[in-house]
């Protein structure tokens, strides 16, 4: 049934696509005339929005055009994919193998394993180090812990081409190679620098009478922080969890100098290496492995975006 | 409240301010200096040295390895692969950011959506997005191609030549346009996100203000909100800029540096040259060249971040 639905969807695409955006413009459209009659006003209202709207679509194009190919061609069978010339339409039935042939046939399990328990971890480590390093910096060291702050940034410019060649002889000489042992250690070099930059921004703009009339109540330094300082900072929290996760999902280099061994590899180096071999590529389930990270997180960040964009307001622009 | 007379906590450690914050401090320090300072060292005492895979012992050659690399006329093109890349990138990332955060601040209809559609390419990590152009630009299989084929662009008769295919990768202008519209593909939403966060810091009543004072959107915005978030604006052209200058990923899935080596970036470069290569020392130095470069960016834009903060 499901599958049915998909496949009327994925046959008729461009015009699912077509029908559903005119359709709700239409809607919105005849729901204000509705509201506000059908009057000169009105109509000069909608003219004047129309160009707004364009920029939104044009960009949305922008953005979404190869997403949008990876879900119509995840489902081609082969014969379709790569008989010319036709990648708008499916000629051939829409097929499943390729989704089948990626889950059953390939580590990508263990791929997306990999990247959790090492995105997870590293969240975990930075914000344990950046959330009272950036306290710190931000109220209880006074000069120094400013100098020490843009110091912390400046950590942020050596880039993993610069570190990556010592920390491979790093790795290897404790021996973590193949192990995500050495990601979850390593990666924290590149979120905490940041982190620590954007929460101490954060906790300067948190009003400092609140921590005083605690310690007047009789809480000490370290309490004060844990249970009123801390639970203020929720936005600046997700803000640090979510460019944390990123970072360590993006991260390609040192994934693929420290790890050779297929099952500990993660997303971004995995797909790359298991799918694309030599000449010969798995073009669907290659295309499927990209769609179908990005949806989940692509919502998941969607959801967050108002209070990233809130705890970036209060650490990067007023800190 | 009956602690506040405890004599005991007050003079409890865990009271004094220094105390606190060097307790807070040390664990991202010390791991900072293991894990950024003792590596960014070894980098350089590599960089001085004649180290690779096969001889593993630092014996110190003074500045050959620089020399080496400062005459390689493939370096020097590398180098300004990644000026060039890097410079154009932000052009177009700064425009489109500043369209986008001006649209994604306003309400309108179908805003969580279309949202939703514009940070896509900041979640896909970069190799998998990277790889869905690289589907994209494919010789034979182009959509792209085919899409300008129907429109006429290409094929026989068209205006670019009668091949059905532009070759996008293998084309060395071509090559270099592909390699910064990915960047810019996919270095916009972070941009935008924090510029989105530099509008909505904006108070309110001086938007209210400029309303007041009979100020329509677009003067508004050209004279109230731009200068206003000029200083958020540098953060984001720094960030983004630091981000692609160390970046290798998408000319390693994209185009592995060719065609011969017109999109090869140092980060690429470092990468072929010390771990290919085997040629540690040489690939330390090749990447150690960006540094400096990184670091005058950075303190200049800082600079004219905080001064504009002043005014």
């Amino acid at each position: 049934m499901l599958w049915n639905i998909l496949k009327f969807i994925l046959e008729n695409f461009w015009w699912v696509v077509l029908i559903s955006f005119v359709s709700i413009v239409a809607a919105r459209i005849a729901y204000r005339f509705y509201k506000y009659g059908l009057t000169r006003q009105e109509l000069r209202h909608i003219l004047q929005r129309a160009p707004f709207y364009m920029v939104v679509v044009f960009f949305g194009f922008f953005a979404i055009s190869p997403f949008m190919m990876m879900f119509l061609h995840t489902f081609k069978a082969d014969g379709d994919l790569y008989r010319r010339p036709q990648p708008f339409v499916f000629r051939d039935e829409p097929t499943l193998e390729h989704l089948d042939f990626l889950f059953n046939n390939t580590d990508y399990l263990y791929f997306i394993r990999n990247s959790a328990v090492v995105g997870v971890s590293v969240v975990v480590i930075t914000l344990a180090l950046s959330l009272p390093a950036g306290y710190a910096l931000a109220r209880l060291t006074g000069r120094w812990g400013e100098r020490a702050g843009i110091l912390m940034f400046l950590v942020y410019l050596v880039p993993p081409t610069v570190l990556f060649i010592p920390m491979f002889r790093i790795v290897v000489t404790f021996g973590l190679k193949d192990n995500l042992l050495s990601l979850i250690l390593i990666y924290p070099t590149i979120t905490v620098p940041f982190s620590v930059w954007l929460l101490q921004g954060f906790f300067k703009a948190i009003p400092h009478e609140l921590e005083e009339a605690a310690l007047v109540d009789g809480y000490n330094r370290v309490e004060a922080f844990l249970y009123v300082v801390m639970p203020l900072s929720i936005p600046g929290i997700i803000s640090t969890v979510v460019f944390a996760f990123t970072l360590t999902l993006h991260e390609f280099l040192y994934a693929l100098v420290f790890i050779s061994n297929t099952e500990m590899r993660t997303l971004s180096t995995g797909i790359p290496t298991e799918l694309i071999l030599g000449d010969v590529f798995f073009w669907q389930p290659l295309l499927a492995s990209a769609l179908i990270i990005a949806i989940p997180v692509g919502l998941a960040y969607n959801l967050f975006l108002d209070s990233l964009i809130q705890g970036f307001t209060m650490g990067a622009v007023k800190g | 409240m009956a602690q506040v007379t405890d004599p005991q906590k007050h003079y409890s450690l865990l009271d004094r301010r220094r105390f606190v914050g060097i307790l807070f401090l040390m664990p991202s320090v010390l791991y900072i200096i293991l894990l950024v300072g003792f590596p960014f060292a070894l980098a350089i005492a590599f960089s001085f040295s004649d180290v690779n895979v096969g001889d593993t012992s630092l014996d110190f050659v003074g500045f050959k390895n620089y020399e080496a690399v400062w005459n390689n006329s493939i370096f020097r093109e590398v180098l300004l692969n990644t000026i060039g890349f890097t410079i154009v990138s932000q052009i177009f990332i700064l425009i489109f950011a500043n369209i986008l955060a001006v649209v994604y601040t306003q309400d309108f209809t179908g805003k969580w959506f279309a949202r939703f559609i514009f940070i896509l390419p900041w979640a896909t990590p970069v190799s998998l997005a990277v790889i869905g152009w690289l589907w994209l630009f494919d010789s034979k299989y182009s959509s792209i191609d085919y899409a300008l084929l129907q429109l006429g662009f290409l094929g026989p008769g068209g205006v670019w030549g009668p091949d059905r295919n532009l070759l996008w990768l293998a084309r060395p202008t071509l090559a270099q346009i592909s390699v910064v519209f990915v960047q810019v593909w996919r270095l916009t939403p972070l941009a935008t996100v924090i510029l989105m966060a530099g509008l909505s810091s904006i108070p309110n009543d001086i938007l209210d203000q400029a309303q007041v004072d009979g100020s329509r959107f677009f003067r508004t915005l050209f004279q109230v909100k731009l200068p206003m978030i000029l200083p958020i604006m540098v953060i984001a052209l720094l960030y983004s800029i630091i981000t692609m200058f160390g970046d290798m990923t998408v000319v390693y899935v994209l185009t592995r540096g060719g065609p011969v080596d017109y999109t090869r970036v140092l980060g690429l470069y470092s990468f072929q040259v010390g771990i290919d290569g085997g040629n540690l020392a040489q690939g330390a130095a090749i990447s150690l060249f960006a540094f400096p470069l990184l670091l005058a960016i950075a303190i200049v834009m800082l600079r004219v971040a905080s001064r504009s903060e002043v005014v």
